[in-house]
């Protein structure tokens, strides 16, 4: 087995024009990633450095410190991420399981339900916690004397959120698999469990590690949700909104914003100490694994994944519910009028057309992006030295800034006199550039999941034919990655189409996104409204969540029948 | 080759979707930041392109908070030609960080004298003030049998444990000003022990100004310690609340207007300075506020009695901007530590 970094070129011979490309290509994703990125943030957490007269001063470190009650908040923000972690993954993992090695009907509902999370602004799982479990709840009884306002409710509803992030990567992580190694298995009759762990487990071990660093550090960077359900529970990502947006204090707020950059650095750690042991899972010799359907494993399986999904469309139909009532919870009558109201008179669909614009741009420009540069780090070669790791570094640095962070950063560098990409600030672009850079390291670990399936010797091998690296992606590696990068692209759709912390500071008058349109009708008490919007733009998602599902059934009809084992 | 093909028509759909939305005609324009609600914003922009058709206002409107910090961050290069609509207490950061143009609108003299910044010139005028006030979900108070509220000192009563939600003040504007009102009223010992007490009666704190009335609206919690636009806006969508003016007094603030100082549009910013210091403009505010800059306008809303200004505290805003870290950091130090939700 090759291991990876190392030339794929037989011995002798020297790298032609195309294969010496991919140095320089690297190079060009690393600059923008550094403009688009690293700059941006600099400008903001430089002033965790500097004192009030823009000397370099350490005081606010010792501020932060000396503040009351910040020990706590560190304290709570890790145990509460430690806690969501350990439940999302194995949730995820169990449920991705269900629809990859299993023979279950409906596996395109399941997958879309499991994403369903991403479908809705945050607001929407908020709102629908509360109530259900909130003090007017309908399911009040099930927490005892236990406030949802706490950490119960932060916990309940960053699993709910975080758990299709994972889920992304965990389903592509098992989505490929030798099936020679369960024939082999089979052949020395090993028990369901022992196949499980020595062959199941192991072969999603990048995406496991992957898929927890990801919960990991989106628990400790969301702060839209311990805002709204937090109560008076102290938490790091607060601390920032308190800060930046409470108090106007942008060194203090990029103090705080250093620290939540902390657990992203042992989880770049973590993930280079992976890499450097992962093997292809799937190598040229390879028999795509097809399960067999076996009703001992897929009736639990499937009674699980119903569970699980009346659990998520109970969040999102609570929403739905709650923008069809007159006034929750004193008037249930039904009616339409939130919708009128929300689309009419507070505007709402012209934002909501923006937003179309916004996702669609992103999803478009985004994918390719991510997809090829995550190729040209895995797969190409050349390039001074360090170049991988600082890419590898850059990729994974979003996964712990707060878009909070990522939108003051975005202002004061875009908006700076003396820079000359200073035209960009105010438009459509800079909004799609922060998007595609607030989601990079989910879409980034689920396309190096995807590349990490294929085993090198396919390079290796066309490098011999003289067959230039680019047609090799084109052929090969691109049609074996495809569910990978239609995911990507579905995944940056539905979160551009939701986001907003990013975005609240980046819309000019013309380009209001709904998602930022929907927050403010919820901050003005129009709850009703508010969820009306909500759910429009959670049938948007659906609606193009279907059209994804029905275009990989044809590609994989089309360009995926090895997978069905037809040779 | 189908592969490519799908790839093509993907793109194709893609900047199919791009161009749904035609582009927005560019003009030369007024850039105004606020965070007046979006309902105002119509009244206010149709009557003052009904006296000054050639200009047209571009709002960008979000709440105090995260338009102060926006206009924070683009100090470097400021987009904004005017500030209208937004925290008094906002208005002095960007004043002590120079961003402000001075200029006095032509109907200064016309105003109540403390409606603006202190100099010669003032940097910033005010429109209206929004002061506090508490929703008291009556239909809740029924159910569960709570006691009448009058005065700030009623809600110490055992009986509203874990009933309240007040805003943050180190999130919110509002916050602050309840907490400042209490300190300036009852003394700065008398405030701390009576902060104290509450404290311990308080549900949540909330990082939103907003959002305490719009809880007590839904009954989440039946008191919420909110400010009177608010509240008047939740009781007319329908909620079940009772809007009181404690009797010791009111915590407020003002909504202002200011030009950003270095605006390319200085004219046209001045024009409409000018028109928000009108008798017409002052009319429009009266719709949504009980008290406005210009004296002698009759208001009545529906929900606000008519001697609301008499209940307002005596605000030291110079008081309250050099006080503003010492206080948030005692009331940190005081509520913030032992915050676990006290529910047992």
């Amino acid at each position: 087995m090759k291991v990876a970094g190392l030339s794929t070129l037989p011995p002798g011979r020297r790298a032609t024009v195309s294969e010496r490309l991919g140095g320089p290509l690297l190079l060009l994703a690393a600059v923008a990633l550094a403009i688009f990125l690293l700059l941006p943030l600099g400008a903001l957490l430089l002033g965790a450095v500097r004192d009030d007269a823009g000397a370099f001063s350490l005081a606010r470190f010792a501020e932060f410190a000396a503040t009351p009650g910040m020990a706590t908040a560190v304290w709570n923000t890790l145990w509460v991420a430690v806690v969501v972690t350990a439940i999302t993954v194995p949730l995820a993992f169990v449920y991705a399981y269900a629809i990859e090695r299993a023979c279950l009907p409906l596996r395109g509902l399941w997958r879309i339900v499991g994403l369903s999370a991403l479908l809705g602004p945050s607001l929407v799982g908020a709102i629908a916690f509360i109530q259900w479990f909130g003090t007017q709840g309908v399911l009040k009884a099930w927490l005892g004397e236990t406030s949802v306002y706490g950490p119960v409710g932060i916990v309940m509803a960053t699993v709910y959120a975080s758990f299709p992030h994972a889920l992304m990567i965990l389903v592509v992580a098992l989505a490929t698999a030798d099936g020679r190694l369960y024939e082999a298995a089979d052949a020395l009759s090993a028990s369901r469990w022992r196949k499980f762990v020595t062959v199941t487990l192991p072969g999603a071990r990048y995406g496991l590690i992957s898929a927890a660093l990801v919960v990991f550090a989106y628990s400790v960077s969301e702060f839209g949700i311990p805002k709204v359900i937090g109560g008076n529970f102290p938490v790091l990502a607060v601390e920032i909104y308190v800060q930046v947006v409470g108090q106007h204090n942008f060194g203090r707020g990029a103090v705080v914003a250093l620290l939540l950059l902390l657990p992203v650095l042992l989880a770049f750690a973590i993930d280079w100490w992976v890499q450097r042991r992962q093997q292809a899972g799937l190598s040229a010799r390879a028999v795509p694994y097809r399960p067999r359907p076996d009703w001992r494993r897929d009736l639990p399986l499937l009674f699980y994944c119903l569970l699980l999904a009346m659990a998520m469309l109970g969040i999102l139909g609570m929403a739905a519910y709650t923008s069809l009532v007159r006034f929750w919870p004193y008037n249930l009558e039904l009616s339409l009028d939130h919708y009128i109201y929300g689309l009419a008179e507070a505007g709402v669909l012209d934002a909501w057309l923006n937003s179309l614009r916004i996702a669609g741009l992103t999803a478009l420009f985004g994918t390719p992006f991510v997809f090829f540069t995550a190729w040209l780090l895995e797969k190409g070669q050349g390039g001074p030295t360090g170049l991988r790791p600082l890419v590898r570094a850059l990729a994974a640095l979003p996964m712990g800034v707060p878009g909070l962070v990522l939108g003051i950063g975005y202002i004061l560098f875009f908006n700076a006199p003396d820079n000359p990409l200073n035209g960009l600030y105010q438009t459509l672009a800079i909004m799609v550039i922060a998007n595609i850079v607030h989601y990079y390291t989910a879409c980034h670990l689920t396309a190096l999941t995807a590349l990490k399936g294929i085993d090198r010797e396919f390079e290796a091998v066309s490098a011999s034919l003289k067959v230039s690296p680019f047609v090799t992606l084109w052929r090969v590696t691109l049609p074996v990655c495809l569910p990978a990068v239609l995911e990507i692209a579905r995944y940056l759709f539905i979160n551009a189409m939701t986001t907003v912390s990013a975005l609240v500071f980046l819309y000019s008058p013309t380009t209001l996104p709904a998602s930022v349109a929907i927050l403010n009708l919820d901050e003005a008490g129009e709850l009703g409204p508010a969820a009306a919007m909500a759910t429009l733009i959670v049938l948007t998602s659906t609606a193009i969540s279907l059209l994804y599902s029905f275009v990989t059934h044809l590609l994989f009809r089309r360009h995926q029948a090895w997978r069905q084992g037809q040779r | 080759m189908q592969l490519k093909h799908l790839i093509r028509s993907f793109a194709v759909a893609g900047l199919a979707l791009a161009a749904i939305v035609p582009a927005h005609a560019e003009k030369t324009v007024l850039n105004v930041y606020t965070a007046l609600e979006t309902d105002q914003l119509k009244a206010y922009q149709q009557s003052f392109n009904n006296a000054y058709p050639d200009i047209e206002i571009k709002w960008t409107r979000d709440s105090t908070g995260i338009i102060t910090a926006k206009l924070l961050a683009e100090k470097a290069k400021p987009v904004a030609d005017v500030i209208m609509g937004v925290a008094a207490s906002s208005m002095v950061v960007f004043d002590r960080e120079k961003m402000l143009q001075p200029y006095a609108p032509a109907n200064l003299k016309a105003l109540n004298p403390r409606f603006r910044s202190t100099g010669m010139t003032p940097t910033w005028v005010g429109m209206d003030v929004w002061g506090a006030a508490i929703c008291y979900n009556v239909a809740e108070m029924q159910k569960q049998g709570l006691p009448r509220i009058e005065s700030w000192k009623d809600l110490l009563k055992p009986e509203f444990k874990g009933k309240i939600v007040m805003p943050n003040p180190n999130s919110s504007g509002t916050g602050f000003l309840d907490v400042t009102a209490w300190l300036q009223m009852f003394g700065e010992k008398g405030g701390w022990d009576y902060m104290d007490k509450l404290h311990e009666n308080i549900a949540v704190y909330t990082h939103s100004g907003s959002k305490p009335c719009v809880m007590a609206g839904a009954g989440e919690f039946p008191v919420g310690i909110a400010f009177e636009y608010r509240a008047n806006v939740v009781r007319s969508k329908g909620a079940p609340i009772d809007i009181i003016f404690p009797k010791e007094g009111l915590g407020w603030d003002m909504e202002s207007i200011a030009i950003v100082h270095g605006t390319p549009q200085l004219e046209a910013a001045k024009k409409l300075a000018d028109w928000a210091t009108t008798r017409e403009a002052n009319e429009l505010y009266a719709k949504n506020f009980a008290v406005v800059a210009m004296p002698g306008i009759a208001t009545r809303l529906k929900y606000v009695p008519n001697d609301y200004e008499q209940r307002l505290v005596k605000n030291d805003f110079q008081w309250m901007a050099k006080n503003r870290d010492a206080i948030l950091a005692e009331w940190q130090q005081r509520y913030s530590t032992k915050s676990e939700p006290k529910k047992k």
